[in-house]
């Protein structure tokens, strides 16, 4: 019986192998085939115009006494650290909040959206627009306030907590997932609550939070990506601020992202290999990044019992 | 009973704040758009400019040459969207509902692509795109939509398996071929996921960056977002061009937006949530 349970569906094996064919060929050509070749550049130098030579280890020792290479780490962590955090903490005070019964839900829902679809370079040119040290309407409504006026990313301190700004402003896909995170809570958890006599405080810290924490955990990984790959930002500051000198970087290279330098060193020094080996690096950082929260998700991560879970 | 009048008016004090700082960036770029260089560098800020000037965005028009830029996003943006309703109800098809041994474990590998960062690939890729001579072609740009982004397949794998097995099972049951029963059956049925995937694809393709820029280094290429990132060298850092040519990039996600929102937002609740 068990031998035959693939004999009778090879009509859906054949159409599945046809379907495949593309996905097998995409998988190669723009996934398989680069990560292979990244790492055979890695120990090569090479500049597009004439073949790799091998050089063995030399661009990853060079990598390790690179002081560009610390400080983007150094760079995207603080990014990532920070910025995630506040990402995920104001996608899940949005939805909290958009979840409550107020009028004009619909309208307010629209609005935390509409950024999310806003181009990453149209959001840079708006922001630094919004943040400029003189003319700006964030430094303006501050002095209203009486509250100093930081140069934003005219400041190696305050450059980086402007670009997580610009991220923070494209929260509304998050947002989003993590409503439909709360819907899915059913009210008489809440209700238990409220007999025990529990407030809001108590309803996030013993439903809310658990219950989405599945959520929270794929945002969670997907942030990390994406903010390991934070590039727009710090190509928009050079193409607009006038100290730019034309390197991707920012003042005292605050906004030297990872991915920033291995644009830097690929594209504009043409040094592919050390590039590459960057690259390397930052493919194993990621893995290990993931192994990471995969392993301690179990520790926090409650997937409910069953339900819509596949 | 005014404990709880109180609660409203704080839940929606909260939420114009935080509508605040996700509208008053789109109502200043709007604004600045508007005004004379008399305007924009007026403190305290003034919200509606006493002399609207809609030249801006005929300026912006002829600063850089920004129609021919929306007429190759066009056709990008076409040429993504037709790739991924093509190809993204295939191979979540064969992922969500056709049977065949190992299934769930190659799946794994759609996982790992959706978590590869284009900065790792991106050197190989560029310089598998110029041994092809595809540098300056939309080719290396819309090709992988051709062959499934791991995103959409996921997606649309997501719906497939929401489907009951019974309706397929009594198609075949009536002997219907395999092709017959995605085609007539299975296809119908995750319409609204097809129309996710177009509407996601457009906006990615339309505000991708980073590919555009390293493919292509013709002027005459460029898509939209890559001439607007490239607008300050040809004219300086002119604020109100900026955010005219700005809101001219932005405009047309926002209409498409605006007529298929549920479908964004459906879209965006079933991503990523059930793994």
């Amino acid at each position: 019986m068990k031998k035959s349970k693939y004999h009778m569906q090879r009509p859906q094996i054949r159409l599945a192998i046809l379907f495949l064919i593309p996905w097998i060929t995409g998988l190669i050509l723009f996934s398989l085939y680069p990560i292979v070749s990244t790492i055979y550049y890695s120990f090569t130098e090479y500049n597009l115009m004439k073949p790799p030579v091998f050089t063995g280890l030399k661009n990853y020792r060079n990598i390790f006494q690179d002081k560009n290479f610390y400080q983007s780490v150094y760079n995207s962590l603080y990014f990532v650290v920070v910025g995630v955090t506040l990402e995920l903490a104001l996608s899940i005070f949005s939805a909290i909040l958009l979840n409550a019964k107020v009028k004009g839900r619909g309208i307010f829902r629209t609005l935390f959206y509409l950024p999310s679809i806003v181009s990453p370079v149209a959001n840079a040119i708006i922001w630094m627009w919004m943040l400029n040290p003189q003319y700006g309407l964030v430094n303006s409504f501050l002095k209203t306030l009486g509250i100093p006026q930081p140069l934003w990313l005219s400041s190696a301190q305050w450059s980086k907590p402007a670009a997580i700004l610009m991220a923070l402003w494209a929260v509304g896909n998050t947002i989003i997932v993590y409503l439909a995170g709360i819907g899915d809570i059913p009210t008489e958890y809440y209700e238990a609550i409220e007999l025990d006599g529990g407030g809001p405080i108590a309803k996030f810290r013993y439903i809310t939070w658990p219950m989405l924490s599945n959520v929270t955990f794929f945002q969670l990984i997907n942030g990390i990506i994406v903010g390991f790959a934070t590039f727009t930002q710090s190509y928009m500051v050079a193409a607009i601020e006038p100290k730019g000198n034309g390197m991707l970087g920012g003042v005292k290279n605050s906004l030297l992202f990872y991915a920033v330098n291995i644009y830097n060193e690929g594209f504009r020094y043409l040094k592919f290999g050390y590039a590459s080996a960057l690259a390397v690096i930052m493919l194993l950082g990621m893995i290990l990044i993931t192994v990471i929260l995969f392993a301690t998700s179990k520790k926090w991560v409650y997937y409910g019992g069953g339900g819509r879970d596949e | 009973m005014s404990k709880k009048k109180l609660k409203r008016v704080g839940i929606y004090a909260i939420l114009l704040l935080v509508a605040a700082f996700f509208f008053i960036p789109i109502v200043w770029m709007i604004s600045t758009s508007l005004k004379g260089s008399d305007e924009v560098f007026l403190s305290p800020p003034r919200w509606i400019p006493k002399n609207i000037l809609w030249s801006n965005y005929t300026a912006a028009f002829e600063a850089i040459p920004y129609l021919k830029y929306l007429l190759n996003t066009l056709q990008t943006t076409g040429l993504a969207v037709i790739g991924n309703i093509i190809s993204a109800p295939m191979i979540g098809y064969a992922f969500g509902k056709l049977r065949w041994p190992g299934r769930d474990k190659v799946f794994l590998l759609v996982i790992a692509t959706m978590m590869l960062p284009f900065s790792v690939t991106m050197i190989p890729l560029y310089s598998m795109s110029a041994k092809f001579g595809w540098i300056n072609t939309y080719i290396p740009l819309v090709l992988p939509d051709f062959l499934g982004k791991s995103y959409f397949i996921f997606l649309m794998r997501q719906f497939y398996m929401n489907l009951p097995d019974e309706l397929l099972e009594a198609a075949r049951i009536d002997g219907a071929g395999e092709f017959w029963v995605y085609k007539k059956i299975a296809l119908p049925l995750v319409k609204p996921a097809i129309v996710t995937v177009a509407l996601f694809s457009a906006v990615w393709s339309w505000t991708d960056f980073m590919g555009p820029l390293i493919y292509l280094n013709r002027a005459e290429k460029w898509t939209i977002s890559l001439g607007l990132s490239q607008f300050t060298n040809t004219y300086g850092v002119d604020w109100s061009l900026l955010m005219a040519a700005a809101v001219i990039a932005i405009v047309p996600m926002v209409i498409l937006f605006f007529c298929l929102q549920r479908y964004f937002i459906e879209g965006s609740m079933n991503s990523g949530i059930k793994g």
